[in-house]
């Protein structure tokens, strides 16, 4: 319980600097910060093969790809507070009312601790996961390989077009 | 103990709709909504925990190879507005818009 | 006392890393001297000259390391001053607890304790190793960014394409050897190349995979940014790259961390591939060698044996990296990203795919 307060108290001024920081850098690198936190809550949630994934796939690649077209279209930092102010005002107070209502939600949901139902053999192992994946899972698993297909088509797509229109 | 990460996730994802709502860099939005799947992520992976199914993991890693695909092709289209307009603030970029 | 124990083992692989990116600065000025007709570093004479035989090591070893880290700090103008702090430990963090995962030796049974010789046991080493080696391309993309300066955003840039890349092939190659050994533990790893071939060979992973290991070996120095990959600091172009515009100790701290990513792949190579600390036909009671033959060796003894033969092996590949970097000339950007892309890509999924054919036909290991 004390690694999941810590958590949040690192994640959430984490994830507020992703989206208030003026400049873009920062808001990728506190943005890989805020997933490797969000592995760590994998892994005290019992996920670790799930954690390393998403540490592979999202700081690893993900988040070096967004850094990667930061740097290419060589931004500025954003000057403050040139947008329309009663559209910023508006979005803060619709995001806090989404927020409340979630943790409204989550903080109804019925709770039965975690330590009651043991978790089955291997729980969170890569053999047992595969077998879901591999199993009952395996349509969507090869329709993922599609769309990873159609995705790799139509980035290369977009970036051999030479001309505009 | 799953309703503590509930809220937290609840709590990231508002983080993530505000990002989208209140910034114009269309790579940050980008970015708010990669912190709002992560939020979802974390719902799945407490939910599976609660219910000691693991569904909820195999589902998050579909989430990751959709993010994958999203970023690949969105900053595709970033770059390709970028070279054609100058600008990546969400604000101007319009061109579906009648 | 269990405490006591993970730490001093953890101390020790941070020991093994420190001492030996020292030790392989020195193999690497004396060793690309050998490899060009130099003399190299020479310039230490203790205690007047009495000594029979030359001591550069010390210069090296004690002189270099006191010299960089006394050396002004110099942060460029218009840098971005926090990152420009925050890179070089980027850079080498992830490194340095990447090395924590690779045992170097089995068990040491001493005093009622029966310690697993390998900093950190986890059951899922592989997915960590490759988790750790991809944040290490932050340090480079940050370093290049935050000196703001052209030369260093161009070698951020072309490391991080570089890296990214390379880590594909890399990943891959490591399927194909967990396909083979079943698991994604380092310590069963090595634990399961002690059987024999045809009861003579060693069952070492290179006798498995001998072409994961050429992928591995050559994503692997593409990772570690060096010769013939030395593109993100190449000096003829870019100055010396992502780190142009460092001095003093950041500039160490990025030197440091490639050495210790030459150590990591020959540490790599040498348990996946090589049988880690495995000494061929030795096992816990002593040699068995084929024909029945066998000699008593005390417990003790073999452990000793099996970190010696894990550090000989280490320190072999980390040699034959300095000789390649010394041997071939960089690699043309585009060449560089045909091979990755289009050479070692479609041969470790092959790898893969072949590997698992042979997997389900022989049911692993058995095939021979």
């Amino acid at each position: 319980m004390t690694l999941f307060w810590i958590l949040a108290c690192v994640t959430i001024p984490a994830a507020l600097t992703v989206i208030l920081h003026r400049n873009p850098v920062y808001s990728a690198l506190a943005l890989v910060f805020t997933l490797f936190q969000v592995a760590i809550m994998f892994v005290a949630l019992d996920a670790h093969l799930i954690a390393f994934l998403q540490i592979i796939i999202y700081a690893g690649a993900i988040v070096v790809l967004i850094l990667f077209a930061i740097m290419l279209l060589s931004l500025e930092p954003e000057e403050p507070g040139d947008g329309r102010s009663s559209l910023r005002a508006a979005g803060w107070g619709a995001a806090a009312l989404l927020g409340l209502e979630l943790v409204a939600i989550a903080a109804v949901f019925p709770d039965t601790p975690a330590a009651e139902k043991p978790l089955p053999e291997g729980y969170g192992s890569v053999a047992k996961i595969a077998e879901r994946l591999f199993t009952t899972h395996l349509l969507p698993f090869e329709l993922t390989s599609v769309l990873l297909l159609v995705a790799v088509v139509g980035a290369v797509v977009m970036a051999r077009r030479r001309t505009g229109p | 103990m799953t309703e503590h990460y509930l809220v937290l996730a609840a709590i990231l994802f508002a983080i993530g709709g505000l990002g989208v709502l209140i910034r114009r860099n269309v790579i940050v939005i980008l970015m708010s909504v990669e912190l709002m799947l992560n939020a979802v992520n974390v719902t799945f992976v407490a939910l599976a925990r609660q219910h000691g199914s693991m569904d909820g993991q195999v589902i998050v890693f579909f989430v990751l190879t959709v993010a994958a695909a999203e970023v690949a092709v969105g900053l595709a289209i970033i770059l390709m507005n970028f070279a054609q307009r100058k600008t990546i603030n969400a604000d101007e970029i319009r061109l579906l818009r009648g | 006392m269990e405490v006591l124990i993970s730490l001093a083992k953890v101390i020790f692989a941070f020991v093994i890393v420190l001492q030996l990116t020292l030790v392989l600065l020195w193999v690497e000025r004396k060793g690309s001297a050998l490899i060009q007709d130099r003399v190299g570093a020479n310039r230490a004479n203790l205690f007047g000259g009495l000594l029979p035989f030359n001591l550069g090591i010390v210069n090296t070893w004690m002189a270099d390391p006191l010299k960089l880290f006394h050396k002004e700090d110099i942060v460029p103008a218009d840098a971005d001053r926090f990152l420009h702090w925050l890179a070089p430990w980027i850079a080498i963090f992830p490194l340095f607890v990447t090395f924590t995962v690779i045992p170097f030796g089995d068990v040491l049974i001493a005093g009622g304790y029966t310690i697993n010789l390998q900093g950190a046991d986890l059951n899922l080493g592989i997915l960590y190793v490759l988790a750790m080696l991809s944040m290490a391309v932050y340090g480079v993309i940050v370093g290049g960014w935050a000196s703001n300066s052209r030369y260093a955003f161009l070698g951020g840039v072309r490391g991080s394409a570089q890296m990214v890349s390379y880590e594909i092939a890399m990943g891959l190659s490591l399927v194909s050897v967990v396909l083979t050994f079943g698991t994604l533990d380092f310590q069963e790893i090595a634990r399961a190349q002690g059987d024999l071939l045809f009861g003579v060979f060693p069952a070492w992973g290179f006798f498995y995979q001998p072409l994961a290991l050429l992928i591995f070996f050559i994503a692997g120095m593409a990772e570690s940014k060096r010769a013939p990959f030395d593109l993100p600091e190449a000096e003829s172009e870019l100055v010396a790259g992502f780190y142009t515009e460092y001095s003093g100790s950041k500039q160490s701290v990025f030197m440091m961390a490639d050495f210790v990513e030459v150590a990591i792949v020959a540490g790599l190579v040498t348990t996946l591939f090589f049988g880690g600390w495995q000494v061929p036909w030795l096992y816990r009671d002593g040699f068995h060698f084929p024909g029945g033959f066998h000699v008593f060796v005390p417990s003790l003894l073999v452990t000793v044996l099996q970190v010696l033969s894990f550090l000989v092996k280490l320190f072999l590949f980390c040699w034959l990296q300095i000789l390649i970097r010394w041997s071939l000339p960089r690699l043309r950007y585009d060449q560089l990203m045909d091979l990755g892309w289009k050479r070692l890509l479609p041969l470790s999924l092959a790898n893969v795919a072949i590997t698992a054919v042979f997997v389900l036909l022989f049911d692993g290991k058995t095939v021979w």
